[in-house]
């Protein structure tokens, strides 16, 4: 009883100790339960809202007038919508694998002890810091082939260096993706390094003195340990690219013509800008469903796998 | 959960205090570069001299879409500021919410139906309720040229369509940009505008970007304006994409390239960099557009506050509406006032053109919403269109493509 | 033989190695270009970044432009500069991120040393916080907000902050706890120690290293943040990043660029600082377990 007397919520003298006791087994839940609440009301409550404005006929604001799946047919229809989704193909398929690789390949490579590590690694992590709001501009004169990239390497005398994709309607979307490689990668890196710096040494060793060569070891033992290490990159990455909006607007702003539009963009432009909300909520109805089909599976394993701790 | 709710409300108590005090407006605009700014900043003087204080609630971006974004928050959230910079038609989808101030008995009292144009009347009034007090004019259909280059070429002033080709045609051979253009959607429809306005005429005009009617967008003059877009995206240079205006008008001023087509707050650009209209610059009505002035107008738009904060609202309504606000703000802005009767002293020649070109548009009824800045059609129409008109102007569709996509894009969005 | 190789580095020759720094050496310039871009330019006059080369140094240096950004440049009607929306930032970031931290250890805590029947599935619905578009979330929230009372305030925002960054907070420390050996917990059980005792004790003086990536994570997405701050901020709270863009995108007028970018480097200082100054922690955070599936 002394002891506990610190603990304020737990230390009323007056309370019998099965009181207490009964107390005590309802303290974590009690605990947990605001948290939950919020998540239950801001996250699916949210969702469930957006569900039911896709049915609705709301244009500037919400309105309940029901409509049926006119929304979801008019979205169907539009030419931009169909530019978004396969440009979110192309997009999220390059930005998944190259982050990965240059994030693996940067783990390992900063994984032989090198000098210098403790600079290069926040160098390669601090584009995570940092919101497009910031990098915008600087990123936007780095691919103008009037001011950037083109501009210079031109001015170093190979004239012929051509670097214009910003400005070209099938190109644009690849500088998203050199843009939002440079975001992410650091981070993937800082997982897989993680996952390197956990794994068991014996086994390297053992293989070392059998005389196999460095590239067999990391193909054989090390890259098929750093498995949980590709699913939560995998995860992080893809709802990234799902939800990508800040650097499409800070890049291309859509452009040339509508050629880098992204889901996000999409669903943002018509809920907020085009007045057409219905539409608007029906491709975040399409989105979510997106994110849902990589997340729920994750999360059933995440929670799977954490029941008897580790 | 319910400890929170609590915790909110006592805040919000302890909080809105200050906000509900009479004194006040809060502004909500996308007015923040240094020239804009500087004009708000007559009003706000104005307002303050007065005793009301002014609370500043700038959001930039894209033409104002991020503020009002940042509306729909506030109006959902029952917190709306008192007044709201607004354009076109997204004034009357608010008013169609039923969230607006009346201002009927200061519009009475002033007398504002006898000194705002009608075109612009159909912007600030709804149902006959006044819900808006119009700040300025802007006109859109204006070329900007600069004046060495002309001289030095011995070039005419085009005065219609072959002779806006030829002149761009021997700017062009004489090796300069022939016209300056930024690749953003709103840059290729206020070109647009001109172009359609240009090929088919007052009438054409009406019928297709306000009226709407199928026939006009779907028919061989709506064809032949996509051929001419597609004629002058030959005269533009191939690193346009993205380009911001000033950066396009930048280029007529540096005398890199010939012309440039855009509004009248172009004009800022020029005089700001020390140029002379006439001598270094010359601006004129875009060929085939003459006697037709193509607006949009900024408007402070009031919204219900109910009783609390009224008594400011409508003075800072008043102090927009006065004619010496309205004189020293659009001097400083580059535009012409919204009323009829203010003035034309403190104006430089351009301005006074303008004001002039207003009144007689105005008399002879040839004043026309600009479709690219909202005063032709509904958000969803205009950026319907827009998709249409950058898609082509950016070489993804051909011109029959165009008009049947612009058919189809406009009975999608209505 | 192998007696050197303490992780699992391999062993290398000297031109692999040269070969190592090389790509290592042209990584970091890829990722410093922008931010040099960004320095360089804020320091040259605006003449001087007109003639037009981005990556060379300034000719004339200059520290006008960060005491414009800060103090005098044009953000509204008011030539405040960024100063005061820095404050707002603080006064948001700071209470947003505490909060949501206590609250992540503790549901993480919960979570899997309090286990109870559905404490699994309660987690997974939870984590779906982390993956909401926000974009879907501006007109409820607004309605809510507005219901509480504090729509347009420093709380507002908090709250917004706190309850999206609930999923990441207790997916770190639920992560993290779940390693922690359940047996010490027991033992103080059966001594009688109660719930926060035992957090407090046991648990918390090992939480070091989640900590620090759990504050990382929420600092640097908390200050960040554009879309929440602009639409839930009104006049007296709006965060630094909104008064960024009202700088950067300001739509007619001449563009001062090395304001621009002076402000840019400022509005980022924070996090930068952050993430270099405790870059090592997040990284040692990250391998006991965070991220870890």
């Amino acid at each position: 009883m002394a002891v506990l007397s610190r603990d304020s919520e737990v230390s009323r003298p007056d309370l019998t100790p099965s009181v207490r006791d009964r107390f005590q087994a309802w303290l974590p839940k009690l605990v947990l339960s605001p948290s939950f609440a919020v998540i239950l009301v801001f996250v699916y409550g949210f969702i469930a809202f957006t569900g039911y404005l896709s049915f609705t006929d709301s244009r500037i604001l919400p309105t309940f007038g029901l409509v049926g799946w006119e929304n979801y047919s008019d979205l169907w229809s539009i030419r931009n919508w169909w530019r978004a989704i396969t440009n979110l193909a192309i997009f999220g398929s390059l930005y998944i694998i190259i982050c990965t690789c240059l994030g693996l390949g940067l783990a390992i490579l900063l994984d032989q002890k090198i000098r210098g590590e403790g600079i290069l690694r926040p160098i390669f992590l601090y584009p995570m810091a940092l919101s497009f709001i910031v990098t915008g501009t600087a990123w936007k004169w780095f691919l103008d082939p009037g001011i950037g990239i083109e501009h210079i390497v031109q001015s170093w005398g190979w004239e012929s260096f051509e670097f214009n994709w910003i400005k070209d309607r099938t190109m644009a979307i690849y500088t998203v993706v050199i843009a939002a490689v440079w975001q992410s990668s650091g981070f993937v890196m800082a997982m897989f390094l993680a996952g390197l710096r956990g794994i068991d040494n014996e086994i390297i060793k053992a293989a070392q003195i059998d005389g196999a060569s460095n590239f067999r070891i990391y193909r054989k033992i090390i890259i098929p340990q750093l498995g949980p290490a590709f699913l939560s990159a995998f995860v992080v990455l893809a709802h990234l690219a799902i939800k990508s909006y800040d650097l499409v607007i800070a890049l291309t702003d859509g452009g040339p013509g509508n050629a880098t539009e992204l889901p996000a963009t999409f669903m943002y432009s018509y809920t907020f800008t085009r007045n057409q909300m219905g539409v608007g909520a029906a491709s975040a109805v399409i989105m979510l469903i997106m994110i849902a089909s990589i997340i729920v599976p994750y999360i059933y394993a995440e929670v799977r796998g954490g029941r008897h701790g580790r | 959960m319910l400890r929170k709710v609590l915790l909110g409300t006592v805040c919000a108590a302890v909080i809105s205090l200050p906000a509900a005090a009479q004194d006040e407006v809060e502004v909500l605009h996308w007015w923040t570069s240094g020239g804009e700014a500087a004009a708000l900043n007559v009003l706000r003087g104005d307002l303050e001299a007065g005793g009301v204080s002014w609370q500043d609630m700038p959001v930039a971006g894209g033409g104002g879409e991020q503020a009002m974004t940042v509306l729909r928050a506030r109006v959902t959230a029952g917190n709306p500021p008192t007044a709201v910079q607004m354009l076109g038609f997204d004034i009357l989808d608010w008013a169609e919410l039923g969230v607006l101030a009346d201002l009927n008995a200061l519009a009475e009292e002033e007398n504002w139906d006898a000194v705002v144009p009608e075109a612009l009347q159909a912007f600030s009034r709804h149902e006959g309720v006044w819900i808006a007090a119009p700040v300025n004019v802007h006109s859109t259909n204006w070329v900007w040229a600069n004046a060495n280059i002309m001289r030095e070429l011995s070039l005419e002033q085009p005065t219609d369509w072959d002779s806006l080709i030829s002149t761009l045609q021997a700017i062009e051979d004489a090796g300069y940009v022939a016209l300056a253009h930024g690749g953003q959607a709103w840059q290729d429809a206020t070109i647009f505008d001109s172009v359609v306005m240009a090929t088919g005429g007052p009438e054409f005009y009406q019928a297709s970007m306000i009226d709407l009617d199928p026939d006009a967008l779907g028919s061989e003059t709506m064809l032949e304006v996509f051929n001419r877009m597609g004629q002058l995206r030959g005269f533009v240079d191939d690193n346009f994409s993205g380009r911001d205006w000033n950066l396009a008008s930048a280029m007529v001023i540096n005398g890199e390239a010939g012309m440039q087509v855009m509004g009248d707050w172009a004009k800022g650009e020029f005089l700001n960099a020390g140029q002379v209209p006439g001598e270094d610059f010359l601006c004129f009505r875009f060929p085939g557009t003459q006697g037709t002035v193509m607006f949009n107008s900024d408007q402070f738009v009031m919204f219900e506050l109910g009783d609390e904060g009224q008594d400011a609202q409508v003075a800072m309504a008043s102090a927009v509406m006065s004619p010496a606000f309205q004189s020293a703000f659009n001097v400083v802005k580059g535009s012409v006032p919204a009323r009829t009767d203010v003035p034309n002293d403190d104006f430089d020649a351009c301005g006074q053109q303008g004001m002039a070109d207003l009144a007689a548009a105005n008399e002879a009824g040839t004043l026309y919403g600009s479709f690219a800045h909202g005063h032709a059609s509904p958000a969803a129409v205009k950026n319907a269109i827009y998709d249409v008109v950058t898609a082509h102007f950016n070489g993804e569709y051909d011109s029959e493509t165009a008009v049947e996509e612009l058919v189809f894009a406009v009975e999608g969005a209505q | 033989m192998a007696v050197s190789t303490v992780d699992t580095a391999v062993r290398t020759g000297r031109l692999m190695r040269a070969l190592i720094y090389a790509l290592l050496i042209f990584f970091a310039v890829y990722y410093l270009l922008p931010l040099f871009v960004m320095l360089v330019n804020s320091v040259k006059p605006l003449d001087e970044i007109r003639e037009g080369n981005m990556l060379a140094l300034p000719r004339e240096f200059t520290i006008q432009p960060w005491l414009t950004a800060w103090s005098s440049a044009q953000v509204g009607v008011q030539a405040t500069g960024l100063a005061p929306y820095f404050i707002n930032s603080i006064l948001i970031v700071v209470p947003a991120v505490f909060i949501s931290t206590v609250l992540g250890a503790l549901n993480g805590y919960v979570l899997t040393k309090w286990q109870f029947r559905g404490a699994n599935l309660i987690f997974g619905l939870m984590l779906m916080a982390c993956f909401i578009p926000f974009q879907i979330v501006l007109i409820p929230m607004a309605q809510i907000l507005g219901d509480l009372g504090i729509a347009g305030t420093r709380y507002g925002l908090i709250l917004v902050h706190v309850v999206y960054g609930l999923g990441f907070t207790t997916l770190f420390f639920r992560n993290y706890y779940a390693a922690f050996p359940t047996e010490l917990v027991k033992a103080a059980q059966i001594d009688g120690a109660g719930f926060f005792r035992i957090f407090r004790r046991i648990l918390l003086p090992s939480s070091g290293p989640i900590v620090v990536v759990t504050v990382i994570w929420q600092f640097t997405n908390v200050w960040n943040d554009f879309l929440f701050g602009v639409s839930f901020a009104d006049f007296s709270s709006m965060p630094m990043t909104v008064a960024l863009n009202n700088l950067v995108s300001s739509s007619t007028g001449v563009r001062e660029y090395n304001v621009h970018f002076a402000g840019a480097v400022l509005a980022a200082l924070p996090t930068l600082v952050v993430y270099i100054v405790s870059g090592r922690y997040f990284v040692r955070g990250l391998m006991a377990g965070a991220v870890k599936g």
